[in-house]
């Protein structure tokens, strides 16, 4: 129970951090972010003081507030959910544009980052396993692969499969013209084929090293005394493999698999921008390019507590398959 | 991408004790050997290839045109020499990579060890901001803080970078500084009056070497990676010639869609090619650091003296 | 006294086993010698001499480029029929493990996987070796065993870092008695403990031994140890087995130099301070025969009549 907690702690730790970084940034860096900003909402519509003393708070201005009492607002309004407004999707608040694009993220990023790490790891353990096979030797081409810009292969798949062979469509999370949203079949089937390409480029881009993170952790595992015993008693060679060693080989993978959360989201901006899928990442790219910095910020600590929400769950789940965690603190 | 040593400390630890120099080195295989070569080809198209090739600014009527006799690699849409931009862009993405491996490594070195060593609340309080760096999320963080900054230098991008990549690395030499420390040897020249520094320099840090150099290669990758993705985006050094500034370009002027593959297909490639020849060094440097990898792998085997039978007979008896 | 040459459980001719690496090294050389029916057998020797590589050959758990290179194992069970161990593949090898022949290898090492629970470890021998079984049985047979060798039954849900030494080996050793094997072959299985628990864990061997009626393959470097429980040792040394007696008569009258040494080296209880020779022995160190004591730079003792040698 008390291993719960400690971690539970640390994550509020974590928020408090991103909350308070996300304050201070725009006060350090040079600029006045809330006159550019206001100037531009102020060309879509009328601005009331009330908004203009929201977006001061979140962006720092030559108030005579003191910083203390403009931060403490700030958390304030952070915890009525009031991000301000954004200047591209104007009238729309910063809240309302994140709760559309979020799901779309998400959904792909998630989906396809899971079934990366399982076939991953998942080849991982046959190559641990089988030493000296050919599959060992297909891991440096595969962990190779990681290597290649994210990007530029992605680029080069949607040419080869969205042009040359039009199999895959170009751009767009599904098809606005023929299917409706909404829970019926052409919606779902449609996202499905849209997002097909995008998560196919992903794990294709990170299966290498969870492959490798995996069969150097078999073979070392392998040596293990345990293996010996469970040899010995005879155990069927299945059973060995996955409750004896990958159990045990698949703990470091595991945590490597919270730290990559955070890279994981990073990518998913890339590429939304690539397929023009209309995902918070690609929100964030419009933001920079319109100076939208009240969305900037909200996505950003947004993409932070999805993050150090993911990485909690992983910790926990981590904690479940190693007991010895749970007795270490 | 992922962090590629997944691997316990007590790997670690088991194969480098108090080891010399020369049990350090990694042994000449193909693998290592190819990776060496491949990577020092394109540091010497870095180094000395812009003191050779034409300027690769200077715009041309010839507009968008194939390789030839004048331009190896072709031009792009507003005449420029592709070949001598790409040398230009070797030389930045390798500095900016290389920045951020040594500013990286400082960090993690610093905060790794340094906190695992010294113990207590300077532990808890290093590992503890070592956590948070490494749980908010890297590229988003560099997209809102470069975009504040309008005219950015490589030299920004680079410490951005730096920034937030050093935080993964802290958190495996502190591990490993921390079962380096229960050592008996440590605890004799504790015992012996060794201070503190001395120590630190003198018996854990050689063990860390390899870890240390596994990670500085990891990140020079990143740091490449990296700047290539922000400045796809559009968030790069502005000005700057770089493996991903050539790349923004390329897409900015449609080069796949006008199928100008020889202005496309380069910068990426030698991005491929370079992060794959350090990752085959990485590899190298895995099997120093986990010797049970270099003992199991097809090559090894091969050295056992069993004849074509036994071998059969032997891996029929194997469990597996 | 178990009769080993009439109705032998195991015999082992001419065992050689290799590792063929770029020099080749002959860890096992020749070996041959049979166990009786309930016999303790001890097999005594310093690191490296290769008992524990001859038990793993017998037992077929040897690994690239360790190789047999020569000679058989042939079990014999109680059941009348024989099995050539050499001659065992695939499922009938998976089967007849732990069945017939178990191994408890040094619990208080890492032989336990360390992310199961206890209860698991011991049920998958019997959902890998009695299918038929059924759960509330298995469980019920669990909790026995572990009560046999002294462990409470409610550890069964324990860790096995959560366990001291003393009680992961004991685990170890319910586990090898799990499907009532003819032969339990124990590598080492007392040396990372301290010597009050070794004492208790060496009860439970014996009286187990006596009401199951199992042969022991005892593996260890501590001949002491030995001397109180076997009924015969085998003493081997660079692969080869240079004595195998029953215990009381190599204690007394022992044949090989290299026993007689082994012997010597063993600090006494009784005697002066700095004496490092047992009483009542003879060794080769000084080359006098007879039964005298010597001591090795030793102040002189009060108790006359003893001669003092110095060695140079």
């Amino acid at each position: 129970m008390r291993f719960y907690v400690q971690k539970l702690m640390f994550y509020v730790v974590a928020l408090w951090a991103a909350l308070t970084l996300n304050f201070f940034i725009p006060r350090w860096l040079p600029g006045n972010p809330v006159d550019i900003l206001i100037a531009k909402l102020s060309a879509k519509g009328a601005v009331t003081a009330a908004t203009r003393h929201a977006l001061e708070l979140l962006l720092g201005a030559n108030s005579q507030e003191p910083l203390w009492k403009q931060y403490l607002e700030y958390l304030g309004n952070l915890a009525h959910g009031d991000l301000g407004v954004s200047v591209t999707y104007f009238p729309q608040t910063v809240a309302q544009t994140i709760a559309q694009t979020l799901p779309w993220t998400v959904a792909l990023i998630g989906i396809a980052t899971v079934i990366s790490f399982i076939v991953g790891v998942g080849l991982g353990q046959l190559a641990g396993w089988k030493r000296g096979s050919w599959l060992d030797n297909a891991i440096p081409v595969t962990t190779m692969l990681q290597a290649v810009p994210y990007f530029w292969l992605a680029l080069i798949l949607l040419y080869v499969f969205g042009s040359l062979l039009p199999w895959f469509p170009l751009n767009g999370g599904y098809d606005v013209y023929g299917a409706t949203p909404g829970f019926n079949l052409d919606f779902i089937g449609s996202t499905i084929y849209y997002g097909t390409l995008p998560a196919l480029t992903i794990v294709i881009s990170s299966i290498g090293g969870w492959m490798l993170g995996m069969r150097n952790m078999m073979v070392s595992t392998l040596s293990e005394d345990y293996i010996l015993t469970a040899e010995a008693k005879g155990l069927k060679p299945r059973r060995i493999m996955t409750a004896y060693a990958a159990r045990n080989a698949m703990l470091p993978s595991l945590s490597g698999f919270a730290i990559s959360l955070g890279f994981v989201v990073a990518g998913s901006i890339v590429t939304e921008a690539v397929f023009s899928y209309p995902g918070i990442g690609s929100a964030l790219l419009e933001a920079v390019q319109n100076n939208d910095y009240a969305l900037m910020q909200g996505i950003f600590l947004f993409i932070t507590l999805s993050v150090l929400g993911a990485n909690l769950l992983v910790d926990l789940l981590y904690a479940f398959i190693d007991p010895r965690t749970r007795s270490r603190s | 991408m992922t962090p590629v040593l997944a691997q316990g400390p007590d790997t670690v630890v088991a194969a480098t004790k108090r080891a010399g120099v020369r049990q350090v080195l990694p042994s000449m295989t193909p693998k290592l050997a190819s990776g060496l070569i491949i990577a020092g080809l394109v540091i010497l198209f870095g180094v000395i290839g812009p003191l050779v090739v034409g300027d690769p600014n200077a715009i041309g009527d010839v507009g968008l045109s194939g390789p030839s006799g004048t331009h190896i690699l072709g031009t792009t849409q507003t005449g420029q020499d592709v070949f001598s931009q790409l040398a230009y862009a070797t030389r930045g993405s390798l500095i900016i990579g290389f920045i951020v491996g040594v500013l990286a490594m400082f960090f993690s070195a610093f905060f790794g060890i340094v906190g695992a060593y010294v113990g207590g609340f300077l532990d808890d309080l290093f590992s503890l901001f070592t956590n948070v760096m490494l749980v908010i999320p890297g590229l988003p963080l560099v997209i809102v803080m470069s975009s504040y900054v309008q005219q950015k230098s490589i030299y920004l991008i680079a410490g951005v970078l730096a920034v937030t990549s050093w935080a993964g690395g802290a958190r495996v030499l502190r591990s490993v500084t921390l079962s380096l420390r229960n050592r008996d040897y440590v605890a004799a020249a504790k015992l012996s009056g060794e201070r503190t520094w001395r120590i630190m320099l003198v018996e854990i840090l050689p063990n860390l070497v390899p870890v240390m150099a596994s990670q500085f290669v990891f990140a020079i990758i990143f740091a490449i990676l990296g700047e290539a993705g922000l400045s796809f985006l559009g968030l790069g050094a502005s000005g700057a010639l770089t493996w991903g500034t050539m790349l923004f370009y390329a897409q900015n002027g449609l080069a796949l869609r006008l199928g100008a593959w020889w202005w496309f297909i380069p910068p990426g490639l030698l991005i491929a090619v370079f992060g794959a020849a350090l990752s085959l060094i990485n590899f190298s440097i895995d099997e120093i650091i986990n010797p049970k990898l270099r003992d199991q792998t097809r090559s090894a085997r091969k050295r056992w003296t069993l004849s074509e039978e036994q071998l059969k007979r032997v891996s029929v008896e194997d469990v597996p | 006294m178990p009769n080993y040459s009439s109705n032998p459980v195991l015999t082992i001719e001419n065992f050689s086993i290799d590792y063929m690496a770029e020099q080749t090294v002959h860890a096992v050389k020749n070996v041959s010698f049979s166990l009786g029916r309930g016999e303790i057998l001890g097999l005594a020797g310093e690191s490296g001499c290769g008992k524990s590589t001859l038990a793993y050959g017998v037992t077929r758990l040897l690994k690239p480029p360790a190789l047999v290179t020569s000679g058989h194992a042939e079990f014999h069970s109680r059941e009348g029929y024989s099995v050539n161990l050499g001659e065992l593949s695939g499922e009938d090898l998976r089967a007849f493990r732990w069945d017939k022949i178990s191994i408890v290898f040094q619990g208080a090492m890492n032989s336990l996987n360390p992310v199961i629970n206890i209860r698991k470890q011991l049920e998958d021998i019997f959902t890998t070796h009695r299918p038929e079984m059924g759960k509330k049985e298995r469980r019920e047979l669990c909790g026995d065993l572990l009560e046999r060798v002294g462990v409470d039954r409610d550890r069964l849900k324990s860790f096995p870092h959560e366990l001291s030494g003393g009680m992961r080996q004991r685990v170890m050793i319910a586990m090898a008695m799990a499907l009532g094997p003819q032969i339990m072959i124990m590598d080492e299985p007392t040396t990372a403990l301290d010597v009050v628990i070794q004492r208790e864990i060496l009860r439970e061997i014996t009286r187990l031994r006596e009401e199951l009626g199992f042969a022991v393959i005892f593996i260890t470097h501590d001949l002491p140890l030995l001397l109180e429980i076997s009924d015969r040792i085998a003493v081997m040394r660079d692969g080869e087995i240079v004595e195998l007696g029953e215990a009381v008569e190599l204690y007394t009258n022992p044949q090989h130099e290299y026993t007689k040494r082994l012997l010597s080296s063993f600090p006494s209880l009784t005697g002066d301070r700095g004496d490092f020779i047992r009483s009542g022995l003879l060794t080769d160190r000084d080359g006098v025969t007879g039964d005298a004591r010597r001591s090795v730079g030793a102040e002189p003792d009060e108790s006359g009549g003893t001669e003092r040698s110095s060695t140079t």
